[in-house]
């Protein structure tokens, strides 16, 4: 059986073992692998002295360039902190609206408020703020707890509905659901509203839908249904609708309310990150 | 001799067994208050009475006492051809599986809202399916084939190898299933909940008998090198599994279960496991089907016995540390990332060992190429295998990792590795059993390999090179300050940078799963309507020579 034979085609001696018509040439190894080979040892064996590597008695050992992972995160955080730091602490100590006016505040406030804002607010509010269905759009001039700087701020800090002592907060009835009016009555209200922008619904009597409004709906959104930032009480007027305008999700706004909730960034993130998130946002579409 | 037939001892007590397995399924199905628990109960129920069923027929069907012995004394070919069937089967299931996923990734719309077609759960489904199903099953028909062969020995056992591959594919569609109802203990490549675990480690440690068994009467002097590997991979995987999957079930009548690891230890023993299961399963197999396939096609003696001797071991001692490159820059220690990254650059060119010896073993053979579309498969499945091997430890290096990490470049990597090399080395090894097995003179169509072949290969390109772009983007977007030291891009606009690239990684998926039809064509073709080999040479395909 074990018949060293010379391949004819290479020249080289087999080993002489055969299996199932497989052999095998004796060929050395490739002095190239060979080579490469030693060489990542040798490369390995100067890592290990150079860096932590080998668990021992007492811990690890710690390679001659005194070098560790955390040890270099806290570095580079240092040294991005002190890039930053001067900014930061004007930020800190600076009125919002004297952020707006600061040539220097204000490029520094864009660029955080910028990257924050990606980081915490762009899943729900779209990257470029433009919203989506139960999300407002933050690029137009309707705000719903108001626009200027010190609103967005409070908004922002303590949140809609959330787990915040000072939240914002208000509670619209559930018209439908909690029986206070019958189906036709909130058709009625909903042709009403829809029309105040200008919009007609069919089936609804407008004369009564007017009436209803008076009476249930005015006392926060106003006589005229322009709304008031006030109470968080939406502009029914301006045909912007939070949660669509059609026929059937203006009733099913009525019928079931809505009460949409924004988190409170108060201690979740920096008070700084806060202001400069503020600047950031109003500067897409705040008002005074 | 015209004894009375008798039951064997091995019918006997696996039905035995299978009766009692049987009863304690319906006790389970019985008691849970787990739906998903009493779905897999009463499916192991009715396993375990197809079995028994199956046990008493193949006894009533048998004409004579000691028939057996004269008829099945030939190589077992009946469970290679049942695994290479399962092979294909799964192969197309975790293709498509994956086509879906990249396409909910393109456009999540796709998983309409149902739970078990949503991405989390046809993830591990397309994972298992691919490594574990396809992947699996060529490892236990080639491995079961190649080492009859390279033995002269007919596989040891009786019912053993078909309770290894029926076993096995059970346990496939315990995880599957499992998958889809939800039930995963959430460790990569390592999904499947307790009792599927304990039911693959049963499974496990039977092919592992039956595979030294086997070895053990061999009729060669020598352990052939495609031996050594399957036999790596078999013991390695498990060890893997057993240590990786140490849990506490809730109750035996739950699916839930504690992995009794926890934080860095945990994740250590995760990526110690999931690692070598790319290095044992995914490579030292497959190296094991390279190593019979490559030599039997091209008619040629393997390159060098001393490189795959030097190979052989430095691949298989410098593997196992390897697994700390997947946790750069976590709660990892230091000095357990370092063993991690230089062991895998050590790794370099033990695992290159392979990829010289298969490229090598053509050499006088080279012409081959342009006739032999087979040939030209499992040639370009060990570049494919030399380029993720050398990607792989470039990848360990942390500085490289720092911007891969995370990444879509891990995925490219990965399918570079899954496509290039594993499913085509399968197919190669997979177009060679099937005219061997089934007794034909050839492969119903060469031209539909040569289809195959491009068809497949196109998409593979077309998925890495989307990956490598999508997967540098992804991390150079990540890692972007302005001026000020702020990020320059949030996350979801990464998101959105990343669309194009899959529409074009989900259409090289289409592509492979085209190729996969036309193999599943040709195959069908070859077994049914291809030309029968003459008989004297099938027998010597049949039977040990002497």
């Amino acid at each position: 059986m074990a018949n060293k034979e010379i391949d004819e085609i290479s020249g080289v001696e087999t080993t002489g073992h055969e299996w199932d018509g497989l052999k095998e040439l004796n060929n050395p190894l490739p002095k190239w692998w060979a080579w490469t080979f030693y060489a990542s040892i040798i490369w390995s064996f100067v890592y290990f002295l150079l860096y932590p590597a080998w668990p021992w008695f007492g811990g690890p050992t710690k390679g001659f360039l005194d070098w560790s992972s955390r040890g270099q995160l806290r570095q580079e955080l240092n040294d991005a902190r002190a890039q930053q730091q001067a900014l930061w602490d004007r930020i800190a100590v600076a009125e919002l609206a004297e952020i707006r006016t600061d040539p220097a505040l204000l490029e520094f406030a864009m660029a955080s408020g910028k990257a924050a804002f990606g980081d915490n607010c762009a899943p729900c509010h779209g990257s470029g703020a433009a919203g989506m269905v139960g999300y407002p759009n933050l690029n137009d001039d309707d705000w719903l707890w108001g626009g200027t700087l010190n609103d967005i701020h409070k908004t922002i800090a303590v949140g809609i509905r959330a787990v915040h002592d000072e939240t914002r907060d208000n509670a619209m009835p559930a018209f439908g659901r909690d029986g206070i009016l019958q189906k036709q009555q909130i058709l009625d209200v909903v042709g009403y509203a829809r029309g105040l922008s200008g919009q007609t619904t069919a089936g609804a009597n407008l004369d009564d839908g007017a009436i209803i409004f008076a009476e249930q709906c005015a006392a926060c959104h106003g006589e005229d249904g322009r709304g008031n930032q006030e109470l968080g009480a939406p502009n029914l007027a301006n045909g912007i609708w939070l949660y669509g305008g059609g026929t059937e999700e203006v009733i099913a706004s009525i019928a079931n309310s809505r009460n949409g909730v924004m988190p409170s960034w108060d201690g979740r993130v920096e008070p700084t990150v806060i202001k400069a998130l503020t600047v950031y946002v109003h500067s897409l579409g705040g008002g005074l | 001799m015209s004894e009375t037939k008798n039951l064997r001892l091995g019918e006997g007590l696996t039905a035995a067994c299978l009766g009692l397995g049987l009863i304690l399924m319906i006790v389970i199905a019985g008691k849970t208050h787990d739906g998903a628990m009493q779905f897999h109960a009463y499916l192991l129920a009715a396993a375990a009475l197809v079995a028994i069923a199956a046990i008493v027929n193949r006894f009533l069907d048998r004409q004579e006492t000691d028939a057996w012995r004269t008829g099945e004394s030939g190589y077992n070919l009946g469970v290679v051809k049942l695994a290479t069937v399962a092979a294909v089967f799964w192969g197309l299931v975790s293709f498509l599986a994956g086509l879906v996923i990249a396409l909910q990734l393109a456009y999540p719309a796709i998983d309409l809202d149902l739970p078990w077609f949503s991405f989390g759960r046809l993830r591990p489904l397309h994972t298992s399916a691919a490594i574990f199903a396809f992947g699996g099953n060529t490892l236990l028909a080639t491995s079961l084939y190649v080492v009859q062969r390279t033995s002269r020995a007919r596989l040891a056992g009786d019912i053993a190898p078909w309770f290894v591959v029926w076993g096995y594919n059970l346990f496939i569609v315990l995880a599957a299933t499992g998958y889809l109802l939800g039930v995963t203990q959430s460790k990569e490549y390592a999904e499947p909940e307790w009792y599927t675990d304990l039911w693959l480690t049963i499974v496990w440690v039977v092919y592992l008998l039956v595979y030294l068994a086997t070895l053990m009467k061999r009729k060669e002097p020598h352990i052939y090198v495609a031996n050594w590997f399957f036999l790596a991979f078999i013991v390695t995987i498990a060890m893997l599994h057993v240590v990786n999957n140490l849990a506490v079930p809730v109750s035996i009548y739950s699916t839930k279960s504690y992995i009794v690891w926890a934080g860095v230890q945990d994740a250590m023993t995760q990526w110690w496991y999931g690692h070598n299961a790319v290095g044992f399963f995914l490579t030292a197999g497959f190296l094991g089907i390279m190593y019979y396939f490559v030599p039997k096609r091209a008619d040629r003696p393997v390159y060098s016995y001393r490189l795959s001797i030097i190979h052989f071991w430095s691949l298989v001692f410098l593997y196992i540390w390897a697994g700390p490159h997947h946790l750069f820059y976590t709660a990892l220690p230091d000095w357990a990332q370092t063993l991690g990254m230089t062991f895998s650059v050590m790794l370099w060119m033990p695992s290159w060992g392979g990829m010289i010896n298969g490229l090598m073993t053509l050499s006088g053979a080279w012409d081959k190429l342009r006739t032999d579309p087979v040939l030209r498969m499992l040639v370009v499945s060990v570049a494919f295998y030399g380029m993720s091997t050398f990607e792989g430890p470039l990848m360990s290096v942390k500085a490289v990792n720092s911007l891969s990490h995370y990444t879509d470049w891990t995925i490219g990597h990965t399918h570079s590795g899954a496509l290039g090399w594993v499913a085509f080395v399968s197919f190669g090894a997979i177009y060679c059993l099937v005219p061997w097995l089934w007794q034909r003179k050839g492969l119903y169509s060469d031209k539909l390999v040569n289809w195959h072949f491009w068809i497949s290969t196109l998409g593979i390109v077309l998925y890495i090179t989307a990956m490598w772009v999508s997967g540098i983007l992804q991390g150079l977007m990540w890692r972007a300050y302005d001026s000020l030291g702020f990020l320059e891009y949030s996350f979801v606009e990464s998101v959105e940078a990343m669309h194009p690239f899959y529409v074009i990684r989900a259409f090289g998926g289409l592509l492979f799963v085209i190729g996969t039809l036309i193999m599943i064509y040709n195959l069908w073709r070859t077994v049914h309507s291809g030309e029968v080999m003459e008989k004297r040479a099938a027998l010597l395909q049949q039977q040990p020579a002497e």
